[in-house]
């Protein structure tokens, strides 16, 4: 795969495989990708076709069996002590704790580092800020909504200042209105900085209007379709309205659904 | 539609395998409209109402039957009677003497019980390998009836309060241990994720995810824990004591008096529903979030 010399990620024959009733089953075959940094990559695939596994794998909550996993450090003279993470992850389901107020969420990941409670109160305070949480400090999670927890989480791995963020599907579960809204402020807040982010996601939409780059993936065992480069037809900064109402949105769409029809028919017809 | 009709229609769909699940049944049945109108008489404030009255009207009939000699008031006696006694026992300070020797029991007996059984129980639900070792040991003498090994507390910790507050402390552990183990256990995975995601060490796994996400389990440990307290510390002053709950119901059924003995049960049972009320508190401000 062609691109500059040093990415961010270079995965080489990725491979992963479950025991499944002490059966073998495949869920990644080889996955070869370079990701770069400041990049924003999405991937796409069928249900069961190992996009969250690879995640996992990165968030180092799962081993790969096979191949090679390569992580540039943004700057290697800070792998030390407490200072920036590799990666946070923000979880698919309800992975905000239930027993803490909307600050300790959000300024848990610092507490984990060993920073001071005035020191990571007041950069979750900075972070509560910018996804719109004002108020809400103390409140506890059961006292807010679907789109308010995802918020909160979304500060939780932003608060962390990691060098890379791993998104797991951190709206599939809200409804339509609050995920358009999420979505817009997802990529305000990421044009911040532009970090490294690697969003997986099922819905095309979604990948069209956040992603430099997508990655289909095939049916399990999991392996790259196709990549889709998005960047070269909507630059940055995106307004998601004029992203939605271009032509060339359609045509995207229409393109990666082709991709994915096959893939997911495949799984539908194993599913029944 | 006729209600057969609709329990036709309701069966066949559901042999051609299409009765969608999730969506409500429209039957316009007339038997289920009539059935629901022949209740409306009850509403949540005449549900109190019969709650409350069960109890006296039962106690008004035992009062009845006493006074006209229905029952046998040497094995029966009447309310009157017993609260009457009560009240005299409060006066001599009689009861209160042996119901705050029982509380200090349970106190104590209930904290050295329960406070290793939380620590140990988080530890286990952790971590495997203490899971491994200490599991057979828990598993092989929880069958014991706690009380059986009244006999070899005395014989290890004397016939003095040591041995009440050991007996008590094992009754509550088994229980505190086996509900907080149960509790790290079910922990939803994804928290367990992000502690490992955002890298918290030991310590914080232990008190920012097992402790509180074990809460609810380790509280209703606590409630089963409590309730045996109760039961362990009445039958080791049976045999064992010159004073408390169960030492007064003991003593007196052996002199035969009745009316105090039907005392003790009633400060045993309020002392039970005491409890209650207070380890239900304790669960709405620590688990704010499970309590609806």
């Amino acid at each position: 795969m062609p691109g500059p010399a040093n990415p961010k990620v270079r995965l080489r024959g990725v491979t992963k495989r479950f025991l499944v009733k002490r059966r073998p089953v495949d869920a990644l075959a080889g996955i070869d990708i370079d990701i770069q940094a400041g990049e924003f990559f999405c991937i796409v695939g069928p249900s069961g076709c190992g996009k969250t596994t690879l995640l996992r794998i990165l968030a180092g909550l799962e081993q790969h069996d096979g191949g090679t996993i390569q992580v540039a450090r943004d700057d290697p003279a800070a792998d030390r002590g407490n200072q920036r993470p590799l990666n946070s992850m923000v979880f698919q389901e309800q992975s905000v704790f239930p027993w803490m107020n909307v600050r300790d969420n959000v300024a848990f990941g610092l507490k984990a580092r060993g920073f001071s409670r005035r020191d990571r109160y007041d950069v979750a305070e900075r972070f509560i800020h910018k996804v719109g949480l004002v108020g809400f400090e103390e409140a506890l999670p059961h006292q807010l909504s679907g789109g308010m927890k995802q918020r909160v989480s979304i500060a939780r791995a932003l608060a962390n200042d990691p060098e890379m963020l791993l998104m797991d599907e951190p709206f599939a579960a809200l409804d339509e209105q609050t995920k358009l809204i999420l979505q817009g402020e997802l990529l305000r807040i990421w044009e911040d900085d532009r970090k490294t982010v690697l969003y997986v996601t099922h819905s095309i939409d979604e990948a069209i209007v956040l992603a430099d780059r997508i990655m289909i993936m095939t049916a399990r065992p999991g392996r790259i379709k196709e990549l889709v480069d998005v960047s070269a037809i909507f630059g940055r900064p995106r307004q998601l309205e004029s992203v939605r109402g271009s032509p060339h949105y359609g045509e995207l769409f229409g393109r990666i659904w082709g991709q994915l029809r096959d893939e997911v028919s495949l799984t539908g017809n194993i599913d029944a | 539609m006729t209600v057969d009709s609709a329990r036709e229609a309701a069966e066949a769909r559901a042999q051609s395998g299409d009765a969608r699940v999730g969506e409500p049944e429209v039957v316009d049945s007339p038997v289920a409209t009539q059935r629901r109108g022949g209740q409306s008489w009850v509403t949540p404030g005449v549900e109190r109402a019969l709650s409350v009255a069960s109890p006296i009207v039962l106690l008004l009939i035992w009062e009845l039957a006493a006074r006209s000699r229905l029952i046998d008031t040497r094995f029966f006696p009447a309310p009157s009677a017993v609260f009457a006694t009560a009240g005299t026992m409060i006066q001599s300070g009689e009861l209160w003497s042996n119901l705050s020797v029982s509380l200090v029991r349970i106190g104590i007996g209930f904290t050295i019980g329960a406070v290793p059984a939380v620590i140990v129980g988080l530890a286990m639900g952790l971590f495997s390998p203490i899971r491994a070792i200490i599991q057979p040991v828990v598993d092989g003498t929880y069958p014991i009836p706690k009380i059986a090994v009244l006999p070899l507390f005395i014989m290890i910790f004397g016939i003095g309060e040591a041995s009440k507050y050991a007996i008590i402390a094992v009754a509550v552990t088994y229980l505190v241990l086996i509900n907080t183990v149960a509790g790290v256990r079910n922990i939803e995975r994804v928290y367990l994720d992000v502690g490992s995601n955002y890298r918290a060490g030991r310590l914080m796994m232990f008190t920012d995810i097992a402790l509180p996400g074990a809460l609810p389990m380790i509280l209703a440990g606590l409630k089963l824990g409590m309730g045996v307290a109760l039961l362990v510390i009445v039958s080791a002053e049976f045999v064992g004591a010159k004073s408390g709950i169960g030492y007064l119901i003991w003593s007196s059924w052996q002199v035969f008096q009745v009316e105090k003995m039907y005392v003790g049960l009633l400060v045993s049972a309020l002392f039970g529903f005491g409890s209650a009320i207070v380890l239900n508190y304790l669960e709405r401000i620590l688990v704010p979030w499970k309590v609806r």
